[in-house]
C-alpha cells in the first residue's frame, strides 16, 4: 500500500489527542508540560507531511516546523522556570494547589 | 508492502503507542521516558518524510535539550507524593470518552477530505524526489533551508521556483518566483530566544521561599 499524507495526519491526530488528554488528566505540572510538547509535535508532523506531499509547501512546511521547534524549546524553558518557582513557593507541583488567584 | 510502508508503520505504531503510554502511565519519571521514545519516533518520521535537517534538529533540540530540561524538572520536584499523582476514576472515564470521540472525529475528517489539490501531484512518485530539493541529485534540504532563512530563494534560470507544477495534462508549469524568504521571522526567533533565556534565568534564580532561612 502507498503511504499518503492521510497516514501521517492520522499519526499527528493521535499525538494531538494524546497531548490534549495528557494536559487534561495530569495533576503534575510537568505532566501538563509533556502534553504541550506532544501537541506541538503533532503540529510539526502535519507541517512536514504537507511539505512532502504538497509541492507548493516544500520549504515553507519545514521552515515552520523549525520555528515551532524553537518556540517549543523556549516555552519549555519558561514553563519549567515557572514550575520550579511555584514549587519553591508552595512545596508542591500539584496544579490543583495553584489557587492563589481564586476569588 | 514496500520498504517505505514498512518503516512508516513501524515508526507510526511506536510513536502513537509511546504517546498513549505518556498519558496512561501514573509515574512521572516513566512518562518522561515514554516521551523520549515518542520524540525519537517523530524524528524518525521526519527522516522518512525527507526532512533531514528538521529531523536532526528534532533530535538535538527536543531529545537533547527540552527533554533533559523536563527530566531535570522532574528530578528537582520528585518528592514522594508527586511522583505518582492519580486522577479519579470518573475523570479518567470522562477524559477517555472525550479523547476517543475527538480522535474518531479527526480521523474521519482527514480520511474523508480530499488532500490532493490541483497544484500537487503526490501520486507521481518521481516528483517526490524533486520535491525534496531543488536539484533531484541533491536531496538534502539543508542548503535550501539555510538560504530561505537568510531571505534568499533559490533562483531558477527562468526565474521561477525550482519546483515543477503540473497542470491537468501533466505538463510542467512554472509559477512566478516569490523572492521573500524568512529572514524577519528568523531574527524575531533569535531575539525571542534571548529574551526567553534572560526571563528563565530570572524566574528560576535561587531564592528560598519566604519564612525559611536563606542559603
Amino acid at each position: 500500500m502507498t503511504i499518503a499524507v492521510e497516514h501521517y495526519l492520522l499519526v499527528g491526530a493521535v499525538l494531538f489527542v494524546a497531548g490534549v488528554v495528557c494536559m487534561a488528566i495530569k495533576r503534575n505540572a510537568i505532566g501538563v508540560l509533556m502534553g504541550v510538547e506532544l501537541v506541538l509535535n503533532a503540529a510539526n508532523i502535519n507541517f512536514v507531511a504537507f511539505a512532502r506531499y504538497n509541492l507548493l509547501f516544500v520549504l515553507e512546511g519545514q521552515v515552520m516546523a523549525l520555528f515551532t521547534i524553537v518556540l517549543a524549546a523556549a516555552e519549555a524553558a519558561i514553563a519549567l522556570a515557572i514550575v520550579l518557582n511555584f514549587y519553591n513557593n508552595h512545596l508542591t507541583v500539584d496544579v490543583d494547589a495553584a489557587e492563589d488567584l481564586k476569588g | 508492502m514496500s520498504a517505505e510502508a514498512l518503516f512508516f508503520w513501524l515508526l507510526a505504531v511506536t510513536t502513537m503507542g509511546c504517546a498513549i503510554a505518556v498519558v496512561v502511565t501514573q509515574n512521572i519519571v516513566r512518562a518522561a521516558v515514554w516521551l523520549l521514545f515518542t520524540l525519537g519516533g517523530v524524528a524518525g518520521l521526519f527522516f522518512l518524510l525527507g526532512a533531514d535537517f528538521v529531523g536532526a534538529t528534532q533530535i538535538m533540540v527536543y531529545v537533547g535539550g527540552t527533554l533533559v530540561l523536563i527530566v531535570f524538572g522532574v528530578m528537582l520536584t520528585a518528592q514522594s507524593p508527586f511522583v505518582t499523582m492519580r486522577a479519579g476514576a470518573g475523570e479518567w472515564g470522562l477524559t477517555l470518552v472525550v479523547g476517543g470521540v475527538l480522535v474518531g472525529l479527526l480521523a474521519g475528517v482527514l480520511f474523508l477530505s480530499p488532500w490532493t489539490g490541483p497544484q500537487s501531484d503526490s501520486a507521481a512518485p518521481q516528483s517526490r524526489s524533486v520535491a525534496l530539493g531543488s536539484d533531484p541529485a541533491r536531496s538534502q534540504t539543508v542548503r535550501d533551508l539555510g538560504l530561505v532563512l537568510l531571505g534568499i530563494r533559490e533562483v531558477h534560470p527562468n526565474g521561477s521556483i525550482p519546483v515543477p507544477i503540473r497542470d491537468a495534462d501533466n505538463n510542467p508549469q512554472s509559477v512566478p518566483r516569490r523572492e521573500i524568504g524568512y529572514l524577519l521571522p528568523f531574527e524575531l526567533a533569535s531575539v525571542h530566544l534571548v529574551v526567553v533565556l534572560v526571563a528563565a534565568a530570572y524566574l528560576a534564580r535561587a531564592r528560598r521561599r519566604t519564612g525559611s532561612p536563606s542559603s
